[in-house]
């Protein structure tokens, strides 16, 4: 039977013609899903091929200097001899200062968002806390040399000397000239720029925990702050850890803010008032100087061990985040 | 109420304030760099503002000129930037959303994979386009400005379509496949039109992102002082003339990176305004 005859509309349904265009449709579908499953599987060969080429790039730099090249802190372009330590203790110090101010600026952010201020108030507020995040780091580079630097070097940096620098055991570290730019700088602007990050994480997740546990804690006469640290913060604890983490990865990586305040030094010194280098920073301005192939390698060498860095604390900021999602049921 | 509870209660009452008024003090510490940030950039901006930024080219060092080539360079890869990435990026999230049913842990780790790309440092995918795109072809090019930029918008539209496309109610796909369309079209004619919004905002933020940034253009695109005869060679954009300029010591050079910067500043505030607004008044259409 190859016609069906449909008396009530007058029309004949061809049998074959539907079998001819369920195939057509068939293939399309594999197409398309070919399609998209090839762009999806882009993105992991992105990250992927990103880290291979990293460590084809500096395979010169690490067969030259071996594991020495992340202890050695020697950095001397014209004598060739490369060593990373600098730059990755200034990455680690500044991500360190940044993470310092803006865990508990967030917390506190998280806390104002969903606790403390009027409902019609926290939409505009965390608005404008996202903004910061908004801004590009240029912007914040270029802010930070010609506002925050001076105002550093004028009003903050000659009290720290005076006062922090004569404390016991941490005084060393705020000792040295008020130079304005250096490590206590770069790590206040790095702080800056991840609160938006840190804090919207934090109010997010605050937000998931269920009504009916935070109001039983008010029914027993808890305070708000009691809520907050005694049954909100145990609920959300991994997911507030991952957003700690996402902004130390944000930190890490940032390289245009602190290339315009950090000072592009490569000395180890052990004030935070000394100008110092970060391995961002070190590859944004010596890239294109780069003149020897030991060089770009060595430099690329820097990107490689970034990105190592940078993808651990992701991922375990995005695994503990997860584990929030998980006990979410969703 | 005995002296011992009434000293407790007390301390809790005193913690709770306390506690309160630091997360006030935090807030206040949050917007305070916000707007002191905002207040430098548009002012040193306004003053720096010229018609001659828009129709003249970078000058010399010390000199007098423009910003015209770079603002045109940034278009032009900010607008390839996007047109490469978004379509990637819808295609990937559309993947992840309606087409991996069948692979869960293959979709997961896609996911897992492009959250990291979302946040890995620009720098890094800086230097994966020059290896890429730069050291292999011999020369700097804008063509490989805008390679670096997609990646960056890419894994911003991935995510954004995926949870989109996970709004849009199944009722809508049962509807549309009972009806016997194939599901190529099913997507592309029933959940695009649903997800729209959502979509759109995603392409938008992309764009908001990659308008200021500076990292992944210093060694991919270059720079310029001329107009670049063609995407084949280096070209400026706004922010790394900004960097190159903030960092020198000429006067004039410094004005023209604050005009830089305030363009910047603004084109990304209203735009990141705008998207929060349209998201707004669409959200409900796409959850309904």
């Amino acid at each position: 039977m190859s016609a069906l005859p449909s008396a009530a509309i007058g029309l004949t349904i061809d049998d074959a013609h539907i079998k001819a265009r369920s195939v057509v449709e068939t293939r399309q579908d594999a197409f398309f899903r070919a399609l998209l499953f090839a762009a999806a599987t882009l993105v992991l060969l992105i990250l992927g091929a990103a880290a291979a080429s990293m460590l084809w790039g500096g395979r010169l730099a690490f067969e030259t200097f071996g594991w020495k090249f992340i202890v050695n802190d020697e950095w001397d372009a014209v004598g060739h001899q490369f060593g990373a330590f600098v730059p990755i203790y200034g990455t680690l110090v500044s991500s360190a200062i940044a993470m310092v101010i803006a865990i508990p600026v967030s917390f506190g952010i998280a806390l104002f968002l969903t606790e403390i201020a009027p409902t019609w108030l926290r939409g505009p507020v965390g608005a404008a806390i996202e903004l910061l995040a908004g801004i590009p780091s240029i912007i914040y580079g270029m802010w930070g040399l010609f506002s925050f630097v001076p105002f550093m070097a004028a009003y903050v940096l000659p009290w720290v000397d005076l006062h922090l620098g004569a404390v016991p055991w941490i005084g060393p570290l705020f000792r040295g000239p008020p130079l304005g730019i250096g490590m206590l700088t770069a790590g206040i602007v790095l702080g800056i720029m991840v609160i938006p990050f840190i804090s919207s994480v934090m109010r997010d997740v605050f937000r998931t925990v269920p009504a009916s546990l935070k109001e039983s804690a008010y029914a027993l006469g808890s305070t708000t702050w009691e809520v907050v640290w005694n049954v909100v913060l145990p609920y959300t604890r991994s997911a507030v850890v991952g957003g700690i983490f996402l902004g130390l990865g944000r930190a890490l990586g940032e390289t245009m803010a602190v290339t315009f305040v950090l000072g592009n030094a490569h000395q180890l010194s052990e004030s935070l008032l000394m100008p110092g280098n970060s391995i961002a920073a070190t590859i944004a301005n010596e890239f294109t100087e780069a003149d020897s192939d030991i060089y770009l390698s060595a430099l690329i060498a820097l990107g490689f061990l970034l990105f190592v860095v940078t993808f651990i604390v992701l991922a375990i900021a995005r695994l503990m985040l997860y584990n929030l999602a998980r006990k979410e049921g969703h | 109420m005995s002296r011992a509870t009434g000293f407790y209660y007390r301390r809790r009452r005193v913690t709770d304030v306390f506690a309160k008024t630091l997360g006030v003090a935090a807030t206040a510490f949050g917007l305070f760099w916000l707007f002191w940030i905002l207040l430098v950039t548009l002012n040193n901006g306004m003053h720096a503002l010229t018609p001659a930024i828009f129709t003249q080219t970078t000058p010399p060092p010390g000199g007098e000129g423009g910003l015209a080539n770079a603002l045109v360079g940034s278009f032009e890869m900010s607008l390839l930037g996007v047109l490469i990435g978004a379509p990637l990026g819808i295609a990937a999230g559309t993947y992840l959303s309606e087409f991996a049913e069948r692979h869960p842990a293959w979709r997961e780790t896609i996911r897992f994979v492009n959250d990291i790309l979302l946040s890995a440092p620009s720098i890094v995918l800086g230097l994966f386009v020059y290896t890429l795109a730069v050291r292999s072809v011999g020369h700097f090019s804008g063509w490989s400005g805008a390679i670096a930029l997609a990646l960056i918008v890419l894994p911003v539209v991935v995510r954004t379509t995926d949870e989109t496309l996970r709004l849009v109610p199944n009722v809508m796909r049962e509807a549309a496949l009972s009806l016997g369309i194939p599901r190529w079209k099913v997507t592309v004619q029933v959940l695009y039109r649903a997800a729209a919004p959502g979509i759109l905002t995603g392409v938008l933020l992309g764009l908001a992102r990659i308008s200021g940034e500076t990292a992944p253009l210093l060694f991919t695109a270059l720079n310029n002082q001329f107009w670049a005869p063609s995407l084949n060679a280096p070209t400026s954009s706004v922010p790394v003339v900004v960097f190159q300029f903030a960092m020198s010591p000429y006067d004039s050079w410094h004005a023209l990176a604050w005009a830089g910067a305030f363009i910047v500043t603004v084109f990304i505030l209203l735009l990141s305004v705008a998207t929060r607004a349209y998201l707004l008044r669409n959200r409900f259409d796409a959850a309904a």
